[in-house]
Order: structure tokens, then sequence, then C-alpha cells
């Protein structure tokens, strides 16, 4: 919790919060990567088909 | 009493450094413990020994702070990647999940590390962060002996800055202005260590060895590269790098615009055209060096310079800014490279944050940077007598009257004395030692005891008060930093038939009366020898002046090609026992080879991997 906030001071700090979507999506895709043990793309492959 | 512990680790070169009340304690780089070169890890073993040196267990340390600023470095990261999108996916795709994995959390990581050292240490609270270029700056600034300053740093790359100005004035430094990222002027002698086909943050050393002995002819086309304006501020076009978003450093236009492919070390030789593209490059940076020094001493008006930086470790052109008389007086950073930042990152939350005063010191704060390990007479005899050696104790003043007779017979002898040295260069308490005035002892030292390539220069340690008689300057260099030229009295002149020579064949003539140390221009990388420093290693010296009449010794680093320079008895007597060195001197104990247990001789030569 603690490294959030301090990330989101450092944004605040820096001015950069265009970079904040870049590091969800980046963040998200890290999550999925660890949850599924291997591709990041691969729970929406098997929702799609 | 408050104590600071410096950390620089993840990149390469990691460091610890310990401070109570602001002076220097202990210093000391991981790979020296680890045996592995530059290493990047976390600094476990350095930490351990500063923490062991100063008698503190880490949860009585009041501040601990890493040497830069992680996030923003991710920043620069992700900003480069966008800016430059799509090119540089494929080193995105394996940067990213080492950041998100560890990289960004640092602190974290950090404290996890620390915690090995002490179960009670339990907070991250006095967990700080420095930046990359300040760090430099105040390694450079604060151990310097003068009350102010202008302080260059430059190097590869830190978070966003690649070189900074900065003025310091007595507890104060401030950065005053900064070149950012991919403009560098350590990414562009980088990209030409690459290109000449030696190893990127280690072989740089090497190219500056290999400049002599070629002729700028391409530096015209180097400046095709970079735009330098009169200030020295300059721009790489980046159409002819690879480094920002590639895995390597440069691309097909760079190697296009020289007419070759980057040589492949373990096939291609190195010809003409790799030493004239060195001294190309050399040249260009010393222009770059030169032009900012003049700038900045014209608009601050301070007759002071310290350096620091990796690009500060080229001691040619700190020779060269020496030279022009730009500044009154230069002091540079024996560790200058990242694992100084340990010791910056320290000074600067001490001095800065914490406004502490500063005492200036007239000879300097470093200590002539012997900030590392010690052992005494007893733990020496035990590592060695466990390690197998046979070897003869003898009083101080034998000792150092035999070591002086071996070297005047011409014998290779590793010289290990008092604390470790701090930074890249041995200064005489880990040293290889030889007689500079044999022909010989260069080819001997470089192909039979440290196992490197035959161009590569030594370095010579003399006493100071002779300095002038035997080279053109005339100021303290103690930690080897300073190129000048060997004074002409010294001087052997070619004549026209050897002025024909090219390349390495220049350097088997004998050009000075002390051949082993006078590179094929002339020069030479001096260190200065004073009692107060280094006192068995000026004695020494001493004792050699009064048997040979020359206060000069050789020096280079005890280690062989690839491998860190050693740290405790048993790594010297390793690397005596691989190696052709006749003698080795280490506290009072005295080891002649031919007396060693031959089933104790090591191959040396495939321990470390090239560098």
């Amino acid at each position: 919790m603690s490294f959030i906030k301090e990330f989101w001071e450092f944004l605040k700090v820096r001015k950069k919060y265009w970079l904040l979507p870049i590091i969800i999506v980046l963040v998200l895709f890290g999550g999925l990567i660890v949850l599924t043990q291997g591709s990041a793309v691969a729970p929406f492959i098997y929702t799609i088909f | 009493m408050t104590s600071i512990l410096g950390i620089s680790a993840f990149y390469h070169d990691s460091a610890a450094c310990l401070l109570k009340d602001g002076k220097i304690i202990a210093a000391a780089q991981e790979e020296r413990f680890s045996r592995k070169k530059h290493d990047p890890r976390y600094p476990h073993h350095a930490v351990e020994f500063v923490l062991k040196y100063s008698n503190m267990k880490l949860s009585e340390i009041d501040q601990i702070v890493f040497f830069e600023k992680p996030f923003l470095k991710f920043e620069r990261l992700l900003e480069t990647y966008v800016a430059f999108a799509p090119r540089g996916f494929i080193s995105f795709a394996k940067a990213m999940p080492l950041w998100l994995k560890e990289k960004l959390f640092q602190k974290n990581l950090l404290f996890n590390k620390l915690k090995k050292h002490d179960e009670n240490f339990n907070s991250d609270e006095n967990i700080f962060f420095s930046d990359h270029h300040l760090s430099h700056a105040a390694s450079a600034f604060f151990p310097s002996p003068f009350e102010e300053a202008i302080v260059l740093t430059a190097d590869g790359v830190g978070e966003w800055a690649t070189t900074t100005v900065a003025v310091g004035k007595k507890n104060d430094l401030e950065i005053k202005k900064e070149i950012h990222f991919p403009h560098s002027l350590g990414l562009l002698y980088s990209a030409f260590t690459y290109y000449t086909g030696f190893k990127v943050n280690s072989g740089e050393y090497k190219l500056m060895g290999l400049a002599p002995y070629g002729s700028p002819t391409y530096e015209d086309k180097v400046k095709e590269l970079v735009d330098i304006k009169d200030d020295g501020t300059f721009r790489l076009d980046q159409k002819y790098f690879n480094y920002a978003t590639g895995l390597t450093m440069t691309n097909e236009k760079f190697h296009n615009l020289f007419g070759q492919k980057p040589r492949d070390p373990k096939n291609e030789k190195i010809t003409q055209f790799h030493m004239d593209i060195a001294a190309s490059i050399q040249k260009v940076t010393e222009e770059i060096m030169i032009k900012l020094a003049k700038a900045i001493r014209q608009e601050y008006n301070i007759k002071n310079l310290c350096l620091a930086g990796g690009v500060a470790l080229n001691c040619v052109a700190n020779g060269k800014i020496l030279q022009e008389k730009i500044f009154d007086n230069i002091w540079i950073q024996p560790a200058a490279g990242d694992a100084g930042g340990s010791l910056g990152a320290a000074l600067a939350l001490w001095h800065i944050e914490q406004k502490k005063d500063r005492v200036v010191n007239s000879n300097d704060d470093m200590k002539g940077s012997y900030l590392g390990t010690e052992f005494n007479q007893e733990e020496i005899e035990k590592e060695l007598k466990s390690a197998g050696a046979n070897f003869e104790k003898l009083q101080y003043e034998d000792l150092i009257s035999k070591t002086a007779e071996f070297l005047s017979n011409e014998k290779a002898i590793g010289w290990f004395q008092g604390r470790m040295e701090f930074g890249p260069r041995a200064l005489g308490a880990r040293s290889i030692l030889g007689d500079p005035r044999s022909d010989k002892m260069q080819k001997n030292l470089n192909l039979k005891v440290k196992y490197r390539e035959s161009f590569r220069p030594f370095a010579p340690s003399i006493l100071r008060e002779d300095l002038s008689d035997w080279f053109n300057i005339n100021v303290d260099s103690p930690y080897m930093l300073l190129v000048a030229d060997v004074n002409s009295k010294k001087k052997i002149e070619m004549n026209e038939e050897q002025k024909k020579l090219f390349g390495i064949d220049k350097l088997n003539i004998k050009r000075s009366k002390i051949p082993a140390v006078t590179h094929v221009d002339y020069s030479a990388r001096i260190q200065t020898v004073t009692k107060e420093t280094n006192k068995p290693y000026y004695d020494l010296i001493s004792k050699f002046k009064e048997k040979t009449g020359c206060p000069v010794i050789v020096n280079t680093s005890f280690n062989v090609r690839g491998e860190p320079i050693v740290n405790s008895p048993t790594d010297a007597f390793n690397c005596f026992m691989g190696t052709e060195l006749d003698y080795l001197v280490i506290g009072n104990c005295i080891l002649e080879k031919s007396k060693q247990d031959p089933n104790l001789k090591k191959d040396y030569t495939k321990e470390f991997e090239l560098d």
C-alpha cells in the first residue's frame, strides 16, 4: 500500500499523470501473468473461443 | 553520533560505504568479496564488512541511503519506449518483467535484503534515495580539498542525466545544469568500446589504452554522430545508435559509416583500423571535456574543479584538462564510477539534506582511498598456513629492503599491505609491482602474469618529491587519474626508421629510461606516493631509489585479466600460485615461488571470464 502512495506522490511531483494509464495496463498484465502462470493473453483467448 | 550507510547496486559495481558523523569509516565494492567482476547484485558482503569494521549492527545505523531514484529511472524507461515506439518492443518486453517484479519495488527489496544482516532491523522509514548524478557530484566535492568548486560529472546514464554541472560551496552542493539521456558522452564512448570488440562498462579502459597506437583519422566521421557546440554541450544523432531501444550499442548505419562490422573479440584480431577508431573517439571525448571545462570556468568563475562519473576515469582526458590550465586545481574522486555513488549518496544525505557542517581537509578526506578490508599479521599467517603456503617472516626494515632488492632484479612481485583500495585502481595496497627500467617488464607482466593483451600499458608509482624530474607534471596525482608525458631528459628519441613503425611494433622500442611505464606516445598514468598516505609503499619506493637511483616502480592491480582485485590473503595466494609472479609480500611475510608446493599451482588462465 505504501508503494502506491509513494508512486502517486512521485507522479504528482513530476507532473507525469500521463504515465498512469501505461502503468495500470502494465500492472494488470503483470498480474495476469502471475495469476495464470503463463501467457497474459490466455484468459482472453479462452473467453472468446 | 550519527551513522549513515550508503549503498549502490543493481546496475554494475555495487558497493557499500559507512559514515560516522560525516567521516568516511569504510567503503568496499562487492566484487572483491564475491569474486565476480563488476558484480551488480545487492552488496551483502560489502555491507557486512563496513558494519563489522565499524563495530555496528544494522539496527544501530541511523540512516540508509541508496545512490539513485528507481521511480525516476522507470519514468525515463517508459518515456523512452513511448518516444521510440514501436521500435524497442523487444527491449521493452525484456525490461518490463524485471521492473514490475523487482526493480520498481526497490525500497521493499532493499528492506528485505537489509533484514538479512540483522533480525532486529524492522522499519523502512530510514531508507532514503539520492539522485544518481547528485551522488557522483557529492562524492567528488565533499571529500575534496576545496571550500568551493565546480563539479562536473559525466557517465553513461543515471536517471535522466548523463552529464551535470554543479556548484559546491562549503556544505552545500547544487546541480545547475544537466544533459539528458539519450545524449551521453559515456554511452558514446561505450558504443565505440562495443564496436572495437571490448566489453561495455569494463573495456573502456582498454579503448583508451589502445588510442595512442592509432591516429585520429576518423575524427570527422565521429563528429557526424555527435554535434558538439562551442560550450561543450552535445547531441548524439540517434539514427546511428541502438542503445535507447535495442540490445546492442550501435546499428547498421553506424557500421556503414565506419565501413566495418563490430569486431568479434573471439575470432578477430585488433588491427590498425581499431587503433585509429580508438584514437578518433578519444580525441573527440577530450575535445568535449575541454570545451565543457572552459565554458563552466568562464560562466561560474570558480578556480577549482571536481570530477566524477565513469568518464572521469578517462585519465588521458583529465590530463588534457590539467594541461590546458583551465582550472587552478583539479580533484577527481578515485571511485568515480558507480561504486563511488554509495559514498556520494551518504555524503549528500549528511551535508545537503541534514545541513551538517563540513570541515575541509587540505589533503582531501579519502584517506588515500584505503578504505577497505585489512588483515593483521596473525590473520595473514593463519590464512597462509591453511592455504598450504611456505613463507618467511621478516622485520619491517628487512622486508622493505629485500623487496626492493627483488624489484631491482626484475622480479614480478605481489604486494599486499594495509587496507584495500576503494575504486577501480590499485594504489599500492593490493598491487603487482615491477622494475620500470626493464625492457621486458611490460611484455612479461602482460602475458605471463596478468594474461592480458600485450598492448596494454602499465602505470608508474613515483615519490611525490621526484615527480617533476621524471614527468611533465607537478601536481598531486594520488589516485592514478592524471596522465602526463615522460620528462624530455628521460626520453629516448626514436630514429626515423623506428618512427615509421606502426601499432604494437612501436611498443618494443625502448622509448625512455623507464620503458615499462612509457606508452607509445611517451605518456604515463601517474600515481604520486607520499609518506602520509601509504608509508610501507613510500618506504619501498625510497629503498628502490636508494639501490637504483630510480624513484619509480611499475604498479598494476593485483589480479589477472577478468578477475576482481584480490581482497584477502587467500585470494592473493591463489593469484600468486596461478600466475608467474616470483614473490608475494604480504604483511611481514615473504613467499618465494620456487619454495611453494608445486601441487598448489593453479591453472588460472581459464578461471575468469575475459572482459
